[in-house]
């Protein structure tokens, strides 16, 4: 079941500094969607505010399925993930890491390790996997955040930046991993993203944010 | 006049045999120690967690307050907890003075403030971008405080070492409310105190060692874990 979301008209401020003014969006059904736009202008705090990490000051967020409202509960927000820019990895092992999300949702036994093997396997971290995640490098380290992310089976995927900082090669793999979610598994994944190229080797639809609003292009 | 070597040798004599004063000393030392350092932490380490990951009114001074009583003078805590339980006091009435159930309080109320505040300063020193990241893979809030928790393992270990180096080091708080008395409060630190008073130098040269052997383990020990948990650390 996929998951629709809609912004309207969001506001929200750091200490009196307006960051999101008026902001609207829909976003459909499994598309990747790449959020461009300069510096400070919203992208990150936009999609903490999507992902529910943070209220909108005002405005509305609105996830649905199938016509219908949901709740923003922990069961709806346990089908959202957003992978931060900075991956926020766990003193702990790569495997560790990757089935954190399973571990939370109590899931256990031979199923539980599977999934993470593949998953493990699917992100290319295989000889890393009894490493400790912190000593990882900056692409591995954002693969093991999307492994991460990926392994809840989100409906719905924000990706902060996933390739700032990452070679070519390590971008390629990511970027492959994202186009095989939207393919394989319907996943709807929203990037935001300075690399003008990315958004045209992944983007169905390319949107830009300018001073807290998203602009048509 | 007493020979300082063969003082050394006879307490060598007396670690050696397994003497069994010394063992009943050391014995009592450790369960007093241990329970006071593990109501401490019962304690100390919710409380230091709470105060790192909350916010509220008074924190700051509270923090203060926590970190000032890290370096109580055990003698007034001595002081203190000896006119609750004496006779006349407000808890007089439980017959706790000069047992050995005195003495835990003493040391629980010395090793609360330390785990509390150190485990704390654990706790804030956490990076906020993994109380982030658990939220984001679907934790419920007490999943991302055990998240926050796990991250900070290493420094709250250190702080319950550091509590117990401390209990198992002072003298003047059980001293007080102990009151020494032979095969049922006597304890490593106030036997050193009476025997050397006494002249009898052989049984506290003997705990001394041992005392310092144990300093030595819990200073190894905290050095240890901070190496762990900064190995690997590439950032
Ligand atoms: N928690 C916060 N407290 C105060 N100010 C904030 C906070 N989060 C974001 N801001 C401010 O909001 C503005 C927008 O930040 P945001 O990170 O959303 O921009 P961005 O589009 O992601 O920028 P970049 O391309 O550099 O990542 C910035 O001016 C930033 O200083
Ligand atoms: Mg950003």
């Amino acid at each position: 079941m996929n998951l629709e979301l809609t912004a309207s008209n969001v506001y929200k401020s750091y200490n009196g500094n307006q960051v999101i003014r008026d902001c609207s969006y829909s976003f459909d059904m499994c598309d990747i969607y790449i959020l461009t736009g300069p510096n400070g202008s919203g992208k990150s705090t936009f999609l903490r505010i999507c992902a529910l990490l943070e209220n909108p000051d005002r405005g509305e967020i609105e996830y649905s399925s199938e016509q219908r409202v949901l709740k923003k509960d922990l069961e709806l927000r346990r089908r959202i993930t957003l992978v931060l820019p900075r991956v926020g990895v766990f003193n702990a092992s790569v495997y560790r890491n990757i089935s954190y999300g399973l571990a939370i949702r109590g899931i256990k036994g031979g199923d539980f390790r599977e999934k993470v093997n593949r998953m493990i396997e699917f992100v290319g971290l295989r000889n890393k996997k009894d490493q400790n995640a912190l000593t990882l490098s900056s692409g591995e380290t954002q693969r093991l955040g999307i492994a991460r992310a990926l392994i809840i089976e989100p409906g719905i995927l924000f990706l902060d930046e996933p390739t700032t900082s990452v070679d070519q090669a390590n971008t390629g793999i990511i970027e492959d991993i994202i186009l095989k979610m939207k393919e394989e598994h319907k996943t709807t994944v929203v990037v935001a993203t300075h690399d003008k190229d990315q958004a045209k080797r992944l983007g169905d639809k390319v949107l830009m944010m300018n001073d807290g609003k998203i602009i048509p292009t | 006049m007493y020979s300082i070597t063969e003082a050394f040798k006879k307490a060598f004599v007396l670690i050696l045999n397994l003497d069994p004063e010394l063992l009943g000393i050391i014995f009592l030392s450790l369960k007093v120690s241990g329970l006071a350092l593990l109501i401490a932490t019962l304690l100390g380490l919710p409380i230091g967690a709470f105060m790192g990951m909350k916010r509220f009114p008074l924190k700051g001074i509270i923090v203060n307050i926590l970190n000032t009583f890290m370096g109580l003078p055990p003698v007034v805590v001595g002081l203190f907890v000896y006119l609750l339980l004496s006779r006349s006091g407000p808890f007089g009435f439980m017959g706790l003075l000069y047992t050995p159930s005195a003495m835990v309080i003493a040391q629980t109320i010395l090793a609360f403030p330390i785990v509390a505040s150190l485990s704390n300063s654990a706790i804030i020193g956490v990076d906020p971008v993994i109380r982030q990241a658990s939220m984001t893979l679907g934790a419920t809030r007490s999943q991302v405080t055990i998240a926050v928790i796990k991250e900070a393992r290493y420094g709250i270990i250190s702080a319950v070492i550091a509590a117990f180096g401390r209990v198992m080091a002072e003298v003047g708080a059980i001293l007080i409310v102990g009151g020494n008395i032979a095969g049922y409060t006597r304890v490593m630190t106030t036997t050193i105190a009476l025997e050397t008073d006494k002249g009898d130098f052989e049984l506290a040269l003997a705990l001394g060692i041992i005392l310092l052997s144990i300093s030595l383990i819990i200073n190894s020990t905290i050095h240890l874990i901070q190496k762990k948990g900064e190995a690997g650390i590439n950032r």
